[in-house]
């Protein structure tokens, strides 16, 4: 593409993306799909932090479902046992999955490929074991619910004068407006970082450690500390997506099988979007919260059994198939895909003229 | 002394259960190259599979015995049409497609076979031995034998065979053995039929064991499957088996021992595979690769 191509083709994204993610999705529509959005949202927030892990550095992870629920028990417990307001335990909620992060990610130094996966399995497994023995949720169980008070909307924008105040209760007055809105925030904050480590040098470094790992040693790569930052970001990232699903869902919780698909559900995301690609796990994220939802919903398919539960029982199915279909004609995800479409396409709008021109000269 | 030594037995035969699955994961795993994450649900299809003809009266062992033929085409139907699509993609990819086959083998059993809780019957009588305080259940001896017979099976196949010697070949080098004339595509088929059917007499084994039969039977034994084979090295099937045990021994006896963990005794088989890979990255009995640069 040439640049004033682009140039016009990034204008009209960010315009679009600034239209719809700013104003249509939580001013127009009803607060059940505000949540959906704001559920892609963070789940995108995790697997745009996986991608720094798997994407850019290789290492492939199936437990960050295990940093999730810290984040999330960090918020919840904060607010429902110490009385804290919300926003103030993400930061908490982010530095401890971070310090956490970096000490379990002290052993991926030797631990590689295959059998780092399979360590992060264990963490998935055990988190929910941990939790059903040290956190004291409703009724003696693992489940940490908050009330609806405890993750209102702040009534600190009441202090302005009343024209900002007025427009903060139109945009933001209802609770699911204002965690989309606190969300889309920390998403493109967080998004913004991806960004800035892609082109840095420690980004840099990422994908050198992700391609020879001893040739990038040898260039004077510090090994063990650009992996420890890599994992140690990347749970940073998954947790803040569990403490802002505190938020939405007002619980907190970690069955073994939830936490586990969480797990997958984020790998997904990195992988189906485009791993190692800025945008593509947001994309990936949006793409299975969207598919999943619809699968389950989908009316049709009860027709096809006497037993509608039966039918539901098809869904994970539905998108088992969807996603092996998916991986054999976009192996690179989405966004890789559609890099090679374009290139592709400049390569033939370039050639077409050529045979022209020996008829015209 | 008594109770250390019923534990024991007790954690060997709940070691044989995680060796045999493993031992399907590193058969696909040396083959393939693969880490199969549908192992499990494979496994459990097949055991839906023999609880159906039982259901229909056919003698027990019997409905083993067609289920583990049914499984070994199923498995290397799934090699055929699932994975060699994707054979020469990323690691990443193909570990993406085995967790689709994953929902969908898991979802599908519970579509065609029902939700409610079955009772898969034994193939032997239920029976408990107690010989001077050490509990010894017909169980442990069963899994073990029949595990004991897989593994002297499996060695003869791979070792004294010349299907077992393609077998290698390819797993040590597809492009040569191509090259010599094996047919790379039918000994990848084999290597997913052998996992599928191991995984089959496994799962059709150990069900009846446990209380019931249900869609989340098979995915604690992954786990602890998953845990044993990373134990002894992914790429060996000796490794595979004595992984299981050392999970299996250690999980029971802490359960009695250590009231510390209760409740968290998953601690132990992670805790022991992060120890062992610390020392040794490629397991207790795996291969490590030396790289040129």
């Amino acid at each position: 593409m040439s640049p004033r191509v682009r140039l016009v083709v990034a204008l009209v994204a960010a315009v679009a993306g600034v239209y719809v993610f700013g104003y249509w999705v939580a001013q127009q529509n009803a607060p059940s799909d505000v949540r959906l959005f704001t559920q892609a949202l963070y789940v995108g927030i995790a697997a745009t932090g996986l991608n720094i892990l798997t994407g850019y550095n290789g290492q492939v992870s199936i437990g960050h479902g295990a940093f999730f629920g810290l984040g999330a028990y960090t918020s919840a417990i904060l607010v429902s046992e110490h009385g804290w307001n919300f926003v103030p335990t993400i930061p908490v909620a982010m530095a401890l999955c971070f310090v956490v992060g970096a000490l379990i990610g002290f052993p991926a130094l030797r631990v590689k490929g295959l059998y780092l996966a399979l360590v992060t399995l264990g963490l998935a497994v055990l988190f929910p074991d941990l939790t059903d023995r040290f956190v004291n949720g409703t009724g003696g169980t693992n489940l940490v619910t908050l009330r609806g008070a405890e993750v209102a909307v702040p009534d600190w924008y009441v202090w302005f004068p009343d024209p900002i105040a007025d427009f903060f209760d139109e945009w933001v007055g209802a609770q699911d407006q204002w965690a989309y809105y606190l969300t889309l925030v920390l998403a493109l904050v967080l998004l913004l970082g991806v960004f800035l480590i892609a082109r840095s040098r420690f980004g840099r470094s990422l994908i050198a450690v992700r391609d020879h790992e001893a040739a990038a040693e040898t260039v004077g790569i510090d090994l063990a500390r650009v992996k420890v930052t890599a994992f140690a970001l990347s749970a940073l990232y998954a947790g803040t997506a569990g403490s802002l699903s505190v938020l939405v869902n007002r619980l907190a919780n970690a069955g073994k099988v939830e936490t586990f698909q969480l797990s997958i559900e984020f790998l997904v995301a990195v992988v189906v979007g485009g791993a190692a690609t800025v945008f593509g796990p947001m994309l990936g994220a949006f793409i299975v919260v969207f598919l999943r939802d619809r699968i389950d919903n989908q009316d049709s398919l009860s027709d096809l059994f006497s037993d509608p539960n039966r039918a539901k029982l098809l869904s994970p199915a539905l998108f088992g198939i969807a996603l092996i279909i998916l991986m054999y004609v976009l192996p690179d995800g989405i966004v890789g895909g559609s890099r090679r479409l374009v290139r592709r396409l400049g390569r033939r709008s370039r050639r077409a003229p050529a045979p022209a021109s020996p008829l015209t000269s | 002394m008594a109770l250390f030594l019923s534990q024991l037995m007790n954690g060997i035969g709940q070691g044989v259960i995680y060796a045999s699955l493993a031992l399907a994961l590193v058969l696909i795993y040396k083959t393939t190259g693969i880490l199969n994450f549908a192992q499990g649900e494979m496994a459990l299809f097949s055991t839906y599979v023999t609880w159906w003809l039982t259901e229909r009266g056919l003698p027990v062992w019997l409905s083993i015995l067609i289920s583990v033929a049914l499984s070994f085409g199923g498995g290397a139907a799934i090699e055929r049409f699932v994975m060699r699509p994707v054979e020469r993609s990323s690691p990443l990819v193909i570990v993406i497609v085995t967790i689709g086959l994953f929902l969908s083998l898991n979802s599908l059993a519970q579509v065609i076979f029902g939700v409610e809780a079955e009772v898969v019957p034994r193939a032997y009588p239920d029976e408990n031995w107690d010989i001077g305080g050490v509990i010894v259940q017909a169980d442990t001896l069963v899994l073990v034998g029949v595990l004991a017979v897989e593994c002297i099976l499996l060695w003869a196949l791979l070792q004294k065979t010349k299907i077992g010697l393609a077998l290698r070949a390819v797993a040590s080098n597809p492009e040569s053995s191509r090259l010599v004339g094996v047919s790379v595509g039918t000994m990848l088929m084999l290597g997913w039929g052998l996992a599928a059917a191991i995984g089959a007499v496994a799962g059709s084994l150990v069900v009846p064991t446990t209380t019931a039969l249900t869609a989340a039977s098979m995915q604690s034994i992954l786990v602890f499957a998953f845990a044993a084979a990373a134990l002894g090295g992914f790429d060996s099937p000796l490794g595979a088996v004595v992984g299981g045990l050392i999970v299996g021994v250690a999980n029971s006896l802490t359960t009695e021992y250590v009231d510390a963990l209760d409740g968290i005794e998953l601690i132990v088989p992670f805790g022991l595979i992060l120890l062992v890979l610390l020392f040794r990255p490629a397991g207790l009995f795996g291969k490590v690769h030396v790289e040129r640069v």
